[in-house]
């Protein structure tokens, strides 16, 4: 295992032990090594346009699974596995066919780079289509910055609900893009 | 949406713990399990001599087969649960059962003149098995599958036979305790299939309801 699996395990650990700061780095550092690989899959396949599509779908794909991490074990493999199988999949739907190689993923992680990270498409699309308050949880939160107290305010309702608007928010996003082109 | 917001999003949804994959699991056999037992309970039953049957190796064996089974499948598919499966070393324990089986099928044609081999091989009962191991399987097969969508199985087709395979021998254990055909050679002929067929449905299952 190198350095920067063992950073992610111990972010991963601090993330489930409840440290939100730590699980945020996480997902930022796994993101930008997901856009490398995804614009190189991209490239060979000349589909740019879909690649942060494909990061985000992985993203909400690892979150949704974390719990299917040992924390004892090595969290390389087990990242490795989601992003093969997220990454294929998407592809697939998009019709195209590649082999992934993702044997360097820890090393795809080009420092300064910070190309355009929007969603085309589909989560913006997917977002119209999410219930009401499932979507103006989402809103609050992911655009406005809000902390779930605060969007518990503003939307006069307990935070409670708040969590759960957010994590059926997150599950139905995963099930609209899983449906998407498929 | 930008993926910062989204990552914002994914960072602040920390409900709800969700159960390991093996908690899941076991959870899925135990009521899985239940609802099978209240069907055989209600539609047919422990045979009437089930307590003297104990003592016959025959009887004995066709537990020993269809549970080793249903233990070294329900193993697989908690592997399978997770992504990056390594199984090797888990497929080969699919074997104890079989392996069992084909002994006692050996012992059952040294011991047993040729004669009568076909008749036990045909036995009293097959249809019943074959329509009963199915279905005692369908509620721990359901089961199994509920708690393996939870988990994240990248390859879907496995894990649905693996849970297949248990969902069958588990049924089959159930079933046994009411059949009264004991001889090795019926359990091959009737059991093999019935819970082959269990396995098959996980096959076909498993690509179309654990994708994630």
């Amino acid at each position: 295992m190198n350095e920067r699996e063992e950073e992610w395990a111990a972010l991963m650990r601090a993330a489930n032990s409840g440290d939100t700061a730590a699980y945020e780095a996480l997902l930022r550092q796994l993101a930008t090594a997901l856009r490398a690989i995804a614009r190189a899959a991209a490239a060979r396949t000349g589909g740019a346009a879909e690649t942060e599509d494909v990061v985000q779908e992985t993203l909400i794909a690892i979150h949704l699974k974390r719990h299917t991490w040992i924390e004892s074990e090595p969290i390389g493999p087990w990242i490795r596995a989601i992003v093969r199988h997220k990454l294929i999949d998407a592809l697939r739907r998009r019709g195209r066919h590649i082999h992934v190689p993702l044997d360097g993923l820890e090393d795809k992680l080009p420092a300064e780079e910070e190309g355009p990270s929007f969603s085309r498409r589909d989560l913006a699309r997917h977002l119209d289509r999410l219930p009401r308050r499932q979507r103006d949880v989402l809103q609050a939160i992911a655009l406005d910055g809000h902390s779930i107290r605060e969007t518990a305010g503003r939307l006069a309702i307990s935070e409670g609900a708040v969590r759960v608007a957010l994590h059926r928010a997150v599950t139905t996003l995963a099930a609209l893009m899983q449906r998407a082109l498929s | 949406m930008r993926t910062d917001d989204l990552i914002r999003a994914l960072a602040h949804d920390r409900a709800a713990r969700f159960p390991t994959p093996g908690e899941a699991l076991a959870l899925a056999l135990v009521l899985g399990f239940a609802a099978a037992g209240a069907l055989f309970l209600g539609l047919l039953g422990p045979r009437a001599d089930f307590l003297p049957a104990l003592q016959s190796g025959c009887f004995l064996l066709k537990f020993a087969v269809t549970l080793s089974l249903a233990a070294s499948a329900a193993a697989l598919a908690l592997r399978f649960a997770y992504p990056a499966a390594h199984s090797r070393s888990l497929a080969t324990a699919l074997w104890i059962g079989p392996v069992l089986l084909g002994l006692g099928v050996l012992f059952e044609l040294a011991t047993v003149p040729s004669a009568d081999w076909m008749a036990r091989l045909v036995g009293k009962n097959a249809p019943v098995c074959l329509a009963s191991i199915p279905t005692f399987a369908a509620p721990i097969l359901l089961a199994l599958f509920l708690a393996l969508r939870r988990g994240a199985p990248t390859r879907p087709r496995l894990a649905g036979v693996a849970a297949g395979l248990a969902a069958g021998g588990l049924g089959a254990a159930l079933y046994a305790a009411h059949c009264t055909d004991d001889s090795p050679l019926f359990v091959l002929a009737w059991y093999g299939p019935a819970i082959a067929l269990v396995a098959g449905a996980g096959a076909w299952l498993g690509p179309r309801f654990l994708r994630w």
